[in-house]
C-alpha cells in the first residue's frame, strides 16, 4: 500500500499530467508528419474556444458527453458496465420523436416539448432496464447484453426511419420535421433577447439540463438513500442482501436511471438541432461517454471537465482538419485515442512518480527530527 | 552460547540474524512503528506478539521490503541492508509466508515454486533442475509434498507447506510467518509446529508473527511484544507466562473469564421447530441443516458450537431471513416462518432481531465506505427516511461518532474508510450498529474472529450486558473457549443437526468436543 496522496493531486494534478503526456505524444506524431505541433495546438485551442461561435460548438458537443458520461458513471457505481449508452440514446430519441410527431398537430409546441422530454428519459430507461433485468434475474452479463441492444436499437432505427417513420417525398432515412417551435431554444437566440449578440451555434438549453443532471446525479449518488444502496450493491451484494435490500431490484433501478440519462442526449441533437429524428444522430457519443466517465472518475465534476475536454477536441479537431492539409479527421481521432489511453488505461502510470516527488517534498518540508 | 570458529569477520559472537535499530514508519498522521529495536538470534524461533493494529504487519512489511522505513537501520546477519523491494529481502536470505497464500490455484506445486525463478528459457530444463534441488530440500527439512499435485486440490495446511518450500527454494535462511495458524485446524497447526522445529534444527531462523499467546508459549525461544507501534518488551519464553504477556500486550490486566454470571431468563421469544435446509442446487441433494428444534428465552445466551462447516452458518442465515427454510418453522411472536411463508432480512429486522454476520468484510461492512456509512448499513431508513431519502452527512457523522464513543472504536474518526480499521475495531462498528438498534433478539456469528484480546474482553462484556438487559442472544462461534465463556446453554451442531443442548454447568471442553465430533 502506497502512501495516500492528497485529493487535489489525485483528482487534479494526475489527470492533468496524463493529458499533457497525451498531447506530448500527439505533438511528436504531428512533428513526424511534418507539421509544427505548436501551430497545430494553437489552431486546436483557437478552434475550440476563440474563433467565432467555437465555444458554443464546444459546449454543444460537451452536452452530449455529459449525458452519456453520467449514464455510464451511475451504472458504474453499482459495478455495472453499461456499454449501451449509444442504443439507449437512440431509443430515447425515438421516444422523443414519436411523441413530437404524434402531438405536434394537436398541442401547442411548448407543451409538446414538455411531454417529449420525459418521453426521451422513459424510452432510454426502458432500453436500459431490459439488459438490467436480464442481468439481475437471468445472470446474462450486462456488457454483452448492452452491446447487443446497441445493435438492436440501430437496426430498429433503420427499419423505422427507412420505413413507416420516413418522411414522404424524399430519399433520406429521417422523419418529417417537427412543427415550428417544437425545439429547445438556442443560446444565441436567448442572449439576443437580452441584447447580447453572440455568434450562432447549436448550443441550446440542453446544456442547462445537462448541468442540472450533473447536480442531480451527485445528489443521488452521495446524498440519498438510494444512492447509498446503489454504491453498496456495487461493492458487495452479500452486504446488500444482509441489509435487507434486493440487489436485483437495485440493478434494475440503476439501469433505468442510467438508460434515462443516455436518453436525454437525444434532446441536444434532436430538439436542439435537427427538429426531426435522423439516422445515426448519436454518432458514437454513447461510446465516447465510457471514456468520459473513465476519465472523470465517475464523478459529475470530473465528467463535466472531461466532457469539456472532449467537446473541445471535437470542435478544435474539426478546425485542425480544415486548416492543415496533412492533419485529417482521423488524426484528431488519434489524439482522442491517446487521451483515452493516457487518462484511462494508463491513468496510474505517473502515480508512483508523483507519490515519490510528493513524499520527498513532505519530508523535506518537515525537516530532520 | 556456543561460539563456532567459522564466524564472519572474525567477530567472537554469532551475529544476530536480524538486528533493527530505531526503525520508524509513519503513514500520514499515524505512527505505525516507532523507534523499534529488535534482535533475533540466529537459529531461534522468535515470536512477535501484539494486538491487531500494534504495528506487527508494518514491521514485517519493512523486513520483507514492501515498505521502506522512514528511519533506522536493518542488519541481516551483521550486514547493514537497505531493503527496497522484496527482491532485496530475498537476496538477503529473508523468506516470507503470508497470511493469505500467494499461490496460483491451477498450477502444480512445482510450477508454483519455480514461478519467478524459472532459470532458463526452456521450462523443461528449469523443471528438471528444480526437481533435483527440491528433492534435497524436502529430504533435509522433512517437507514431503507431491510436486505434481495441483494446488487447488490441497488443503490449506499443505498449501502452507508449499509456501514454506517456496521460500526455502529461494535460499531463505530467515523465515517470516505472518499469522500462520489463522486458517489451520488444530491438527494442521501441530504439523506446522513440527515443521518449524525441524527447520530450527537445520539452523533456519524463524520469525513468528501472531496474536495468539498459546502459540507463543508452545514454540518460541524468545518473544517480543508490540503495543501501539512500539516494542514494549523482549522476553525469554521460559521466563514468562501467558498472563504476563497478555498484560504487556494490552497494557493493563486482562480478564478473559469470570465475566459470566447467572442469567435470569424470561419468556420464550423464538422457537425453532424441526428446522431444515437443503442445498439450493437441485442436483446436490445434500442437507445443510436438519431437524433443529430449540426455544430461545429472553435474557439468555444460547451458544451454538461446532467445527466450522457443520451447518451453524446456515442456521444463522435461516434465522436472519437470508435463507428460507426447506422444512420446519421458526416462530417469532405471532409470525411463523416456513418454506411457504419465508421471511426476509428486512422483515426480521422489523421483528426486532439484529444480526452480527459471520463475515464482517463481505457482509457486515462495506469496506470502501466510510465508518459513518457502514454504521448505518441496513438501517439507512432510520437516518435517511422519507420518500426522497436524503442522506444527511452531518447527522450520519454525529450518529457514528456517538456510537464510536460508546463502543470505544479506535480511531474515533467517522470519515475513515471501513477497511482501514483493525479487525477488532471493525467488529466493534458492526456490534455498535446492531446493538444500538436495541433488538429483543441478537444473532451473533463469530463475535471475535480475528479480534485482539483487549477487544475480545470488551465485546464479551457487551454481550453479557445485552443479555442482562433482557435480550435473547444466539452466539455461533467456532471458538469453543468463547462458547464456554459466554453461553448459558450450548447447542452442539454436527453435520447439520443438533447433537443436543447442554446446560452450562454440565458443559466442559471435553464433553462439548466429543459432541462436536459427532460422538454422543
Amino acid at each position: 500500500m502506497e502512501q495516500k496522496l492528497p485529493r487535489w493531486i489525485d483528482i487534479g494534478l494526475l489527470p492533468l499530467i496524463n493529458i499533457l503526456a497525451a498531447f506530448f505524444v500527439a505533438g511528436i506524431i504531428i512533428a513526424v508528419i511534418g507539421e509544427n505541433p505548436f501551430a497545430a495546438l494553437s489552431v486546436l485551442v483557437k478552434g475550440a474556444f476563440i474563433y467565432k461561435g467555437a465555444l458554443g460548438y464546444t459546449l454543444f458537443y460537451a452536452t452530449n458527453f455529459i449525458f452519456t458520461g453520467l449514464a455510464v458513471a451511475v451504472a458504474f457505481h453499482a459495478s455495472l458496465f453499461n456499454i449501451g449508452g449509444e442504443g439507449q440514446a437512440m431509443v430515447g430519441g425515438l421516444g422523443l420523436g414519436l411523441v413530437a410527431l404524434m402531438l405536434d398537430p394537436l398541442l401547442p409546441p411548448l407543451l409538446v416539448v414538455f411531454i417529449a422530454l420525459p418521453a426521451a428519459v422513459v424510452f432510454g430507461a426502458f432500453w436500459g432496464v431490459i439488459p438490467g433485468w436480464l442481468q439481475a434475474k437471468r445472470g446474462s452479463h450486462i456488457v454483452i447484453t448492452t452491446i447487443m441492444f446497441n445493435f438492436i436499437a440501430a437496426s430498429l432505427m433503420v427499419w423505422l426511419l427507412a420505413g413507416m417513420l420516413m418522411a414522404p417525398g424524399q430519399m433520406s432515412p429521417e422523419t418529417r420535421s417537427f412543427a415550428d417551435g417544437v425545439a429547445l431554444a438556442h443560446f444565441h437566440t436567448l442572449l439576443s433577447y437580452g441584447g447580447i449578440s453572440v455568434a450562432k451555434s447549436p448550443l441550446n438549453l440542453s446544456f442547462v439540463i445537462a448541468l442540472i443532471a450533473c447536480v442531480a446525479v451527485w445528489v443521488l449518488i452521495w446524498r440519498t438513500r438510494l444512492g447509498y444502496v446503489i454504491r453498496a450493491t456495487g461493492q458487495s451484494e452479500q452486504a446488500v442482501i444482509y441489509a435487507g435490500h434486493s440487489p436485483a431490484k437495485i440493478i434494475i433501478i440503476t439501469m433505468a436511471i442510467s438508460g434515462g440519462l443516455a436518453g436525454l442526449m437525444a434532446l441536444n441533437e434532436i430538439l436542439g438541432v435537427q427538429q426531426r429524428v435522423i439516422l445515426n444522430f448519436t454518432s458514437g457519443y454513447g461510446f465516447t461517454g465510457i471514456a468520459v466517465a473513465l476519465m472523470g472518475r465517475n464523478h459529475p465534476i470530473g465528467i463535466l471537465l472531461a466532457s469539456l475536454l472532449f467537446g473541445a477536441l471535437y470542435q478544435g479537431g474539426a478546425e485542425l482538419d480544415f486548416e492543415f492539409q496533412t492533419i485529417t479527421r482521423e488524426m484528431v481521432l488519434m489524439i482522442q485515442g491517446l487521451i483515452i489511453l493516457f487518462s484511462g488505461a494508463l491513468a496510474y502510470m505517473f502515480n508512483p512518480l508523483v507519490t515519490r516527488v510528493f513524499s520527498s517534498f513532505i519530508s523535506a518540508s518537515k525537516g530532520p527530527e | 552460547m556456543t561460539v563456532t570458529h567459522k564466524q564472519a569477520k572474525g567477530s567472537d559472537t554469532v551475529p544476530f540474524a536480524i538486528s533493527l535499530r530505531g526503525v520508524e514508519k509513519t503513514f500520514g498522521a499515524v505512527c505505525a512503528n516507532h523507534n523499534i529495536d529488535l534482535d533475533i538470534c540466529t537459529g531461534d524461533i522468535h515470536g512477535i506478539i501484539g494486538e491487531n493494529g500494534a504495528g506487527k504487519s508494518t514491521l514485517v512489511s519493512i523486513l520483507y521490503g514492501f515498505y521502506r522505513a522512514d528511519a533506522g537501520t536493518i542488519r541481516v546477519f551483521g550486514k547493514e541492508r537497505t531493503l527496497r523491494s522484496t527482491a532485496d529481502a530475498i537476496a538477503a536470505g529473508i523468506g516470507m509466508v503470508h497470511q493469505h497464500f500467494m499461490l496460483v490455484p491451477t498450477f502444480t506445486v512445482l510450477e508454483n515454486i519455480i514461478l519467478g525463478h524459472e532459470g532458463t528459457e526452456s521450462l523443461a530444463k528449469g523443471f528438471e533442475a528444480a526437481r533435483v534441488e527440491l528433492a534435497q530440500l524436502a529430504a533435509r527439512y522433512g517437507l514431503d509434498v507431491d510436486l505434481d499435485a495441483v494446488i487447488e486440490d490441497f488443503p490449506v495446511g499443505l498449501q502452507q507447506r508449499v509456501e514454506i518450500l517456496k521460500a526455502l527454494y529461494r535460499g531463505a535462511n530467515i523465515l517470516i510467518l505472518d499469522e500462520p495458524t489463522g486458517v489451520l485446524t488444530p491438527q494442521e497447526t501441530d504439523q506446522l509446529f513440527d515443521i518449524l522445529r525441524a527447520l530450527k534444527e537445520q539452523g533456519v531462523t524463524i520469525l513468528l508473527i501472531t496474536h495468539k499467546l498459546r502459540e507463543i508459549m508452545a514454540i518460541t525461544d524468545h518473544v517480543s511484544v508490540m503495543r501501539g507501534g512500539e516494542m514494549v518488551a523482549h522476553k525469554r519464553r521460559s521466563d514468562t507466562t501467558p498472563e504476563e504477556l497478555a498484560e504487556i500486550m494490552v497494557g493493563r490486566p486482562v480478564r478473559t473469564d469470570g465475566i459470566w454470571h447467572p442469567p435470569s431468563p424470561a419468556q420464550v421469544v423464538l422457537r425453532a421447530d424441526n428446522l431444515g435446509l437443503n442445498a439450493e442446487i437441485s442436483a446436490d441433494s445434500s442437507v445443510l441443516v436438519s431437524e433443529i428444534s430449540f426455544a430461545l428465552k429472553a435474557g439468555e445466551i444460547l451458544g451454538v458450537a461446532g467445527v466450522s462447516g457443520n451447518g451453524q452458518s446456515e442456521l444463522l442465515e435461516l434465522l436472519a431471513g437470508i435463507r428460507a427454510p426447506s422444512s420446519g418453522s421458526i416462530q417469532i411472536g405471532e409470525r411463523h416462518i416456513t418454506a411457504e411463508m419465508p421471511s426476509s432480512p428486512s422483515e426480521i429486522k422489523s421483528l426486532s432481531i439484529a444480526h452480527v454476520p459471520e463475515d464482517r468484510h463481505l457482509t457486515g461492512l462495506i469496506l470502501s465506505f466510510s465508518a459513518a456509512e457502514s454504521m448505518v448499513l441496513g438501517y439507512e431508513e432510520k437516518i435517511a427516511g422519507g420518500m426522497a431519502g436524503w442522506l444527511d452527512r452531518e447527522q450520519l457523522g454525529e450518529h457514528c461518532a456517538s456510537l464510536m464513543r460508546d463502543f470505544d472504536v479506535r480511531p474515533p474518526d467517522p470519515s475513515l474508510k471501513s477497511s482501514l480499521f483493525s479487525g477488532g475495531n471493525q467488529q466493534k462498528i458492526v456490534l455498535a450498529r446492531e446493538m444500538s438498534a436495541a433488538p429483543s433478539i441478537l444473532l451473533v456469528g463469530q463475535a471475535t474472529r480475528g479480534v485482539d484480546i483487549g477487544a475480545i474482553e470488551f465485546i464479551h462484556k457487551q454481550l453479557i450486558a445485552m443479555r442482562d438487559k433482557g435480550c435473547a442472544i444466539i452466539l455461533v462461534s467456532v471458538e469453543l473457549d468463547e462458547i464456554l465463556t459466554l453461553s448459558d446453554r450450548i447447542m452442539v451442531m454436527n453435520n447439520g443437526s443438533s447433537m443436543g443442548i447442554v446446560e452450562r454447568k454440565e458443559a466442559d471442553a471435553r464433553s462439548i468436543g466429543l459432541l462436536m465430533a459427532g460422538v454422543r
